[in-house]
């Protein structure tokens, strides 16, 4: 079997793992980092997200092999130890999430908005959430949150 | 009120967890040596299997066994748990996996357990079956008078025939009609999809000789109880069932599913544990379906408006099989709720329900209440239309006025508050209406099509009481339990039956804790989800965690201030009866005396000056509340919506959403309920729809084709509450999980037709995507007059 290496989280890792092996089977699988969540099997639903060197991926369209010697981030890494991120405290203060399951892809996805686009209106926010499906929120304080997570970051 | 206590907008405690990526859900489990069940499906909806062949597979590398039907020697059938009225109800056997006949894509007709994961699924491959496919019936309308059968025990397809109401009390009121508006519709089949896809491990403690099943269920006690005595005839005793962090569920979490049973079973064949996580497509074909009701539906009114009778048919499928509430659904959550807010004197209604070549059909968020909603709130639509009566003033005619609770409606319940005048004036004055004018003006100047619907909604809920429950045709009961326990320190851990998949039960239990025993909210754990750490359980479903639930904490909670005040009067040498109980302090009325529950709390632990005569030690208190009746909550939805005319693209530009849930713990917890319940109908009335062609294929079996409400179909929500109290609980709670639902689907597609009302389009069905309305739009009597 291929073996590969990556950095996750600012830790080096490796593992040997079959070709077809998918990013995100292999961050949950082979590393058990099981925050990154799969919800579908066409990439639509967005609960897998994670940032591979700075940009956000859906990990279940791309394979481990792929990200040989990128740098990875994935929900695990995202807070400053005990400390949530702003865009996590911004999650928690305007209840953004419920079952919490498409949660970490949607703050992954919501960094990536932030890093490209650092005031974004709402109608930006809702539009760039086309990609990450919530059942249970309707949006309404998920949008409330990334809106709130932009204007921390700002400051 | 406390900053921690009932009212108080705490943030999540469960919260931290979630947002790091350390949630536990049930496909983060992994067991020491576990193995990797697939699941083989049907590719046909309707088939005899003539003959399998698995020596391929089970030779293949890393495949532990492979199993069929016929392996399942003296595994019963997945059992279902309502039939109404207790039947007479067709009730076909359900196998765990098809034996002989398969009846709809998806149906299970093997598992392949393997190493790893991609050795099952490509072991699966080599699984060579020869299928002789039968004739199907996949359309609701169809089924009783199709050429196929799908049970030999079920003639016409039909599973039973059901009526509430009086008939000839109703069939008089048409008799003495004014004006009968009349509608045909079909309220469209949904798939649920919770963003978390099933998932089971099964394991087999040789040792104990006993089972632990991982699951995504919202009723773990339920499934021990279903697939220990009925499936796999394992005691409870040696039964263990764990759902922890679960991924929202909206009624698709409840059934018992055959992969819970193969799992179980295969990990005592195997001696390893087993697990099975649903892929999105598996969960498309096979988690259980909602809605699918085809009906006709007519209001009679007298000259003034007044509503005199309804008179509904309706044919429900049930799916192939018979789901755990399938028959429940269509029937006692259903007829019951016909009255809606209105005092309709004389209601029949006829309910046909029937087998098809479909996936099961079950609950999904709100469970026949939407279906009744959507009936009664688009029949009084079309009245409005018909009579030229205003739609809002129409409903106010109508409203059972509020000095005349408990009303008692002719469809068997017995509503026991509410204020529905008041709901409707609040929900005109949240929702802006002196403005809607201008809305209006600006809408259509620029080209859009203006539309305003209402809702003005029912719900019943805080299933049930038990001895109602059975006689309707449960065969559980429906109290909850809670066992509330003060340890010695102080602290509390609160094991409650009812089951959170995303409602945040372990902030508001606590709250609820907090409150009651003036106990930092930091120092109370809520436990859920384990049948050997929690008492028992009904779990969670049709918006009772709360007003069933709570209950029964608040119900220990007594218990426990009870027996602690009699402790705080031996300590400090007084009458029990002379004890107060505040903020977490006993004291002795009219004195300085006082103690704290912390040290009330050491004193039953630590007994050395304590009446051990009259009083066991410790501080732990058990309660399982049965509810005296169903609770109701109401409220008042208006939507506004713009459509597109050159494209038929609807967009809702206004929503908003006065509810009354009783009491309300956590005003913030509730609003997000109320929001995810509306777009859930709003997904509904505009996007979602499941299709499955005439031979039965799923069409719509993925993400790219089932469209999901995405943020950019939704908009802000504008909320606004009004509290009447549940009288018969001790919250006075009434329900907030489902009634967005209830109401929204209803209040969206009344915009909609108002907005097609002067193209001559009166009724359109779900969902009204762009395509559907614009067609509409193109086929209405007076467009085609003008073209």
């Amino acid at each position: 079997m291929p073996s590969v290496s990556m950095s996750v989280n600012g830790k080096s890792v490796s593992g040997e793992v079959e070709a077809r092996t998918l990013l995100v089977e292999f961050l949950r699988e082979h590393l058990r980092l099981t925050g990154t969540h799969v919800g579908c099997d066409t990439s639509q639903c967005g609960a897998c997200v994670v940032h591979v060197d700075g940009d956000s991926v859906k990990s279940c369209t791309m394979l481990a092999l792929q990200a040989e010697g990128s740098d990875v981030k994935t929900i695990e890494g995202v807070a400053n130890g005990d400390e949530l991120h702003p865009m996590q405290e911004a999650f928690r203060e305007n209840h953004g999430l419920q079952c919490g399951f498409c949660t970490p892809g949607m703050v992954m996805s919501a960094l990536e908005l932030v890093k490209r686009n650092p005031d974004p209106s709402e109608r930006e926010v809702r539009e760039w959430l086309e990609g990450n499906f919530c059942r249970c929120t309707g949006y309404h304080n998920i949008v409330k949150s990334i809106l709130a997570g932009a204007v921390a970051m700002r400051s | 009120m406390t900053e921690t206590g009932i009212g108080a907008a705490v943030l999540r405690t469960e919260d931290r967890r979630f947002l790091t990526g350390s949630g536990k859900f049930t496909d983060d489990i992994n067991r020491p040596g576990q193995t990797y069940a697939h699941i083989l499906r049907s590719p046909h909806s309707h088939a005899k299997i003539r003959k399998i062949d698995t020596a391929s597979a089970a030779a293949a590398d890393g495949v532990v066994a492979v199993f069929t039907g016929a392996d399942l020697e003296g595994v019963g059938g997945i059992p279902c748990g309502f039939a109404p009225d207790g039947g007479p109800m067709n009730e076909p056997p359900h196998p765990v996996i098809a034996d002989e006949t398969v009846r709809y894509v998806g149906d299970r007709v093997a598992v392949v357990i393997a190493e790893t994961l991609n050795q099952a699924r490509d072991a699966a491959e080599l699984i060579s079956i020869d299928y002789e496919t039968l004739p199907c019936v996949v359309a609701t309308a169809d089924a009783v008078n199709a050429t196929t059968q799908l049970h030999a025990d079920a003639p016409r397809n039909i599973c039973f025939e059901w009526q509430i109401g009086d008939k000839e009390a109703t069939d008089q009121a048409f008799a003495n009609a004014h004006h009968v508006a009349q509608l045909d519709l079909i309220n469209s089949r949904l798939i649920p999809n919770a963003l978390e896809p099933r998932a089971a491990i099964g394991e087999y403690d040789v040792g104990n000789d006993s089972y632990t099943l991982y699951t995504t269920s919202q009723n773990p006690h339920v499934v021990r109880l279903l697939m220990g005595a009925f499936v796999l005839s394992i005691p409870e005793h040696k039964l263990r069932i764990v759902a922890p962090d679960v991924g929202g569920g909206f009624g698709s979490k409840i059934p018992h599913y055959p992969e819970e049973a193969i799992v179980t079973w295969a990990a005592q064949k195997v001696r390893r544990p087993v697990k099975w996580t649903a892929g999105r497509s598996e969960s498309f074909l096979s988690d259980t379906h909602g809605r699918d009701h085809v009906t006709h539906g007519e209001l009679a009114l007298d000259e003034d408006g007044a509503f005199l009778g309804l008179r509904v048919k309706t044919t429900a499928n049930l799916g192939a099989y018979l789901s755990t509430f399938g028959p429940l659904i269509p029937t006692y959550l259903y007829g019951t709720l016909l009255s809606g807010q209105y005092s309709t004197p004389a209601i029949h209604c006829e309910v046909t329900a029937v087998f098809t070549n479909t996936a099961p059909v079950d609950a999904l968020r709100g469970a026949g209440r939407p279906e009744a909603t959507y009936l009664v709130e688009r029949l009084v639509n079309i009245a409005a239309a018909e009579t030229g009566i205003d739609p809002v003033e129409l409903r106010r005619r109508n409203l059972i006025p509020s000095d005349a609770f408990p009303y008692q409606t002719p469809v068997a319940l017995e509503y026991d508050s509410g204020n529905y005048a008041g709901l409707l004036d609040e929900g005109l004055k949240v929702a802006d209406m002196s403005g809607i004018g201008a809305r209006r003006i600006d809408a259509e100047s620029r080209g859009k099509l203006f539309g305003v619907g209402y809702s003005t909604y029912i719900e019943a809920c805080g299933l049930a009481p038990s001895n109602v429950a059975g006689v309707i045709g449960a065969r559980a009961g429906l109290y909850e339990a809670a066992d509330v326990r003060i340890h010695p320190t102080g602290s509390v851990t609160v094991f409650t039956g009812s089951n959170s998949h995303g409602q945040g039960h372990e902030t508001t239990f606590a709250q609820l804790v907090s409150d009651g025993l003036g106990v930092p909210i930091e120092n109370v754990e809520v436990v859920h989800g384990d049948t050997d750490r929690v008492p028992f359980g009904m779990g969670t479903y049709g918006s009772r965690s709360l007003a069933v639930g709570g209950s029964a904490i608040m119900k220990s909670i007594d218990k426990l201030v009870e027996k602690g005040k009699k402790i705080a009067a031996h300590t400090l040498e007084a009458s029990a009866d002379d004890m107060l109980f505040q903020d977490g302090v006993f004291s002795v009325a009219g004195t300085d005396k006082t103690v704290s529950i912390a040290e009330v709390a050491l004193t039953a632990y630590v007994p050395h000056n304590y009446p051990l005569e009259q009083l066991e030690p410790g501080l732990d208190e058990t309660t399982f509340y049965d509810p005296i009746n169903f609770t109701f909550p109401a409220g008042c939805h208006i939507c506004e919506v713009e459509i597109d005319a050159e494209t038929g693209a609807v967009e809702i530009s206004n929503y908003s959403a006065v509810d009354d849930v009783g009491r309300i713990i956590n005003p913030m917890i509730v609003a997000g309920q109320v929001h995810g319940g509306i777009a859930h109908g709003a997904g509904q009335a505009l996007l979602e729809g499941c299709v499955y062609d005439d031979a039965g294929q799923l069409v719509s079996g993925s993400f790219m084709d089932y469209t999901m409400p995405r943020a950019s179909n939704l908009l802000q929500f504008k909320l606004g509450s009004q509290v009447t109290l549940c009288p018969h609980n001790p919250l006075g709670a009434k329900g907030c999980g489902e009634a967005g639902t209830i109401a929204s689907t209803a209040a969206v597609m009344n915009a909609v037709t108002d907005a097609l009302t002067p193209l001559g389009v009166t009724h359109i069905d779900m969902p009204a995507t762009a395509q559907n309305v614009w067609q509409a739009i193109h086929t209405a009597p007076t467009q085609q007059a003008a073209e």
